[in-house]
């Protein structure tokens, strides 16, 4: 590591008076002739895309002709404001990565020994088309299967709606922000959206659920958070670890992992028995306070306290911070919310009830809600019918908004309620992305087809019959990328430079494919440019200034209730449902019910995992400017437990799960920063893939310590956070 | 003219962005860095502090390089940077050894290597790289003579620290914001 060898510094104050007053006395003049350096690294500037997360960052991309030398945010992007995360400026370590994918390979040998032969485009899609015939022939077009992450799967979506299949399966959803998402659909008609539709930066309160914002570089949300911290906003983190934003403040709760909702409940009960919810907007525009008000009456702050480890008092005194700040005050719906499964999208709607009892939904400080703009599509054939989605069975998890990707991988296991045979994998690295690696590759052995479309050869690529070379979000167009926020609009993604080798963009390697499938008439374009040119045209938005400036903004609408804006629901009642007659119809609690977590097991850990500022997922891990940075491959433990354990920080550790599944070896970051009776880890890390040269065998990797889930019945979300570790020195 | 930069520690979230944005600004060779992000914890559960800092070269008006440099390769630009002149340096090191807050790192080419401040960038009204990528905005530069400028009515604010001032080098990079 090349920054351990900075010594950390002491800081000492009271050097201001003299700092300001003193005059410098030069010793050398800078009339002595010494050239200033110029690094020369403007170049000509690309706007774009960024596509290292989900957040969809306006970016400038700096060349020199081919060579792209740096990358900053575009000043007329609303998501940017010219500002830009460390993973979105070091994406040139993706671009030049020595282990991009490049050329088409087909396997050779047994499927997952990562042998592979190199091959031609043709005869890689012909061997694909040739497959997916066979497949369509044998068991029907939803025998295929996609899995998807990101801007570009959207030409893959498009290809296998012709072909005719229904069954894609993001991991984003019910392995991530599923449960929120179901749960603010039930109760406001409308999700917190991507990226979440929250005006932090004018919150007078705001409350972190686990969110650690800062790790959690979303772009936006992090110069908002940056911009309610300066302001001096009341900020309560509820998180078993002292995070960044933690210490950012004003009130830190290192809540007992896993009783959130139980923290919830009781914020709930003290605002609603002391009647300080926002009662004129509780009254106009929600259904269901009475039943609340209650549900919640047993649901103490000492009933909380004796849950949560959190102390009473603070408890009712938050509540009252909270509901004081109101509508201003933001209980953040969070992000990634698949924890617990068993009361997942509870703890969401939970969230959610508190969030209409401030009235903050359509307030400044609260939700926005941006009108978006409305962008024309290019007339192709209907799609043919295709089957339901293999994901559930009958009466499984009813209120999924989209295909669950483990239902999917069930599918493809015990072939019902039809086979599943073949899958297309976009963007994500299976292995690392679903819980429960064995179930990953037992399907994965089920399959006569595996079609990877990447990058870099993550883990996932190991496995795959096919893997194809895709040009990186810096050298491909996709499609026309949306923009809600407070101004919304519409956004381009464009080459700032050429792919390396026969790398080919996402649009190219889905039409060809269509054309081989006999679906040309799906794909009514020569190119992608000849595409965008045309969609702009249909929706009366001009290309060359798209092109230019990356971005082409709405008209203003009001997007709050102070600047005119007229809420309304998309619910059945047309109102906020506080008590959801939806979820009572289907057997489910109407109102949110606290699950205690199963408890540690003597000798474990919970095993708790989330981001870190420089890395999406493992995506990042390999980047070389993004590799090194920060110890954030570390676990972390908390240090008097590490001490009585007899581990020092850095020591060199094994864990296994209750399964006894063992970890890589990984070191220990024993801190003050984290409860004893959980360790931390980041995603991502503890690659294995033989193709990813710098990240391999660097750190260990959470997800394969997640062999149990709970599976939240209300939407299908598999919490992964009952997974339990013991710790071993590694001799 | 006195460049000097100011840092708030209550923005700040550590992210790095700033070390990467300076890295491809300024072509830093791998494994090197102008920049980098310290992070210290402070108290014991639950009452905890971090303190979190982005620290380059302090650019300081009484700087042990510039007086250890032998071939006059470090210097004082005249606008309260400290510069090395590429042509100068013979990789000695010597001001290496004297810098007290190990700013400074070996160019595989030959020369001894750090912060510019990107004056290459402040001469043209440009931010630094830093300054302008930070998505907390938590970084500014500005000239600590012009008693206008942001940076000066910010310092005049108070709560005010530099780096190990024990070492009594001068810096010009301050951090506010960090008494909590």
């Amino acid at each position: 590591m090349a920054l351990s060898r900075r010594r950390f510094l002491g800081l000492s104050a009271g050097t201001l008076a003299a700092a300001v007053a003193s005059k410098l006395v030069f010793t050398r003049s800078a009339a002595a002739g010494h050239p200033t350096i110029d690094p020369g690294t403007d170049g000509h500037a690309v706007s774009s895309v960024c596509e290292v997360c989900f957040w969809k960052c306006g970016i400038e991309a700096h060349a020199h002709g081919d060579r792209l030398i740096k990358i900053r945010g575009n000043p007329r992007h609303p998501l940017s404001n010219g500002r830009l995360c460390p993973r979105g400026v070091g994406a040139v370590g993706l671009a030049y990565d020595p282990d991009r994918l490049v050329k088409p390979m087909l396997r050779v040998g047994p499927r997952g020994n990562d042998e592979f032969k190199i091959v031609e485009w043709d005869e890689a899609l012909a061997f694909i088309a040739g497959k997916l015939d066979e497949l369509k022939r044998k068991y029907g077009p939803e025998s295929v299967a996609l899995f998807n992450h990101g801007a570009g799967a959207s030409w893959f979506k498009h290809l296998l709606s012709a072909y005719g299949t229904a069954n894609f399966g993001a991991p984003s959803f019910a392995q991530c922000r599923g449960p929120r998402d179901v749960a603010f659909d039930l109760t406001f008609g409308a999700e917190p959206g991507s990226p979440e539709v929250l005006d932090i930066a004018n919150s007078e309160c705001l409350v972190l659920i686990g969110s650690h914002l800062g790790e959690n570089m979303h772009n936006t949300q992090v110069q908002d958070f940056a911009e309610a911290v300066a302001r001096g906003a009341d900020l309560i983190v509820v998180d078993p670890r002292f995070s960044t934003a933690a210490s950012k403040a004003r009130t830190w709760m290192p809540i007992r992992p896993g009783t959130d909702t139980a923290l919830l409940l009781a914020w709930i009960h003290v605002i609603v028995t002391e009647q300080r919810h926002n009662r004129a907007y509780v009254e106009k525009y929600t259904t269901g306070f009475e039943e609340l008000k209650k549900a919640v009456a047993t649901y103490t702050p000492e009933w909380a306290s004796a849950e949560t480890g959190l102390d009473a008092a603070l408890i009712r005194s938050t509540a009252r911070r909270i509901a004081g700040a109101a509508p201003a005050s933001l209980v953040h719906p969070g992000r990634h919310a698949s924890w617990y499964g068993a009361d997942d999208t509870h703890r969401s709607r939970a969230i959610a009830i508190l969030n209409a009892l401030l009235g903050s939904w359509g307030h400044r400080g609260g939700f926005f809600r941006p009108s978006g703009m409305k962008l024309a599509k290019i007339p192709t054939p209907p799609y043919p019918k295709p089957k339901p989605p293999a994901d559930r069975v009958e009466g499984e998890a009813p209120f999924a908004l989209e295909p669950l990707a483990q239902g999917l991988r069930r599918a493809t296991i015990d072939g019902k309620p039809y086979p599943i045979k073949g899958w297309f994998v976009y963007g994500t690295n299976l292995i690392q992305a679903l819980p429960q690696r064995e179930e990953t590759l037992k399907a994965i052995q089920a399959l006569e087809l595996l079609v990877v479309v990447d990058v870099l050869p993550a883990e996932i690529a190991g496995y795959a019959d096919v893997v194809l070379p895709e040009a990186a979000y810096l050298e491909r167009y996709d499609d026309l990328i949306p923009i809600a926020w407070h101004e919304s609009g519409v956004a381009l993604r464009q080459p700032v430079i050429p792919p390396p080798g026969d790398a080919k963009p996402g649009w190219w390697i889905a039409r060809e494919l269509g054309k081989r499938l006999g679906l040309e008439k799906y794909f009514p374009w020569t190119d992608a440019e000849s595409y965008l040119r045309e969609r702009c045209k249909l929706s009366g938005i001009d290309f060359e200034a798209l092109a230019r400036d990356g971005v082409v903004l709405a008209p203003h609408k009001p997007t709050v209730i102070e600047d005119g804006l007229a809420l309304s629901f998309a619910t059945e009642s047309g109102k906020i449902e506080l008590f959801s007659e939806k979820l009572r119809a289907a057997g489910f609690d109407p109102l949110p019910v606290y699950l205690r977590p199963h408890a540690v097991p003597a000798g474990y850990f919970r095993l708790l995992y989330g981001r870190a500022a420089a890395h999406t997922f493992g995506r990042t891990t390999n980047n070389r400017l993004l590799g090194e940075l920060a110890h954030n491959d570390r676990v972390w433990i908390n240090a008097k437990v590490a001490k009585d354990m007899g581990l020092h920080d850095g020591d060199v550790v094994r864990l296994t799960n209750q399964d006894g599944i063992k970890s890589a070896p990984v070191q220990i970051k024993a801190t003050e920063r984290i409860r004893g009776d959980c360790v931390y880890m980041v995603h991502g890390w503890g690659h294995t893939a033989k193709g990813l040269r710098y990240a391999k065998g660097k750190g260990a990797d959470d997800s394969e310590l997640v062999s149990r889930v709970n599976v939240d019945p209300v939407m299908g979300g598999t919490g992964m956070r009952m997974n339990f570790v013991a710790l071993q020195r590694e001799a | 003219m006195r460049r000097v930069m100011v840092i708030d520690m209550k923005r700040c979230v550590g992210c790095e962005a700033c070390v990467v944005a300076c890295k491809t600004e300024n072509r830093v060779p791998d494994g090197k860095y102008r920049d980098w992000v310290v992070q210290e914890t402070r108290g014991e559960l639950p009452l905890l502090e971090l303190f979190i800092r982005s620290q380059r070269c302090n650019h300081c008006a009484d700087a042990p390089c510039v007086a250890n440099c032998p071939t006059g390769a470090s210097f004082y630009r005249g606008d309260g940077t400290v510069q090395i002149d590429r042509d100068l340096c013979t990789g000695c090191r010597a001001c290496m050894a004297s810098c007290p807050y190990d700013a400074r790192y070996v160019h595989p080419e030959g020369f001894v290597d750090k912060c510019t401040l990107c004056v290459h960038r402040l001469d043209k009204g440009k931010p630094t790289a830093c300054e302008e990528v930070c998505p907390t905005g938590a970084i500014l530069t500005g000239d600590l003579d012009d008693p206008n400028s942001l940076v000066t009515l910010r310092l005049k604010r108070g709560d005010v620290s530099v780096v190990n001032a024990e070492a009594g080098t001068k810096p010009n990079v301050f951090y506010v914001n960090g008494a909590r």
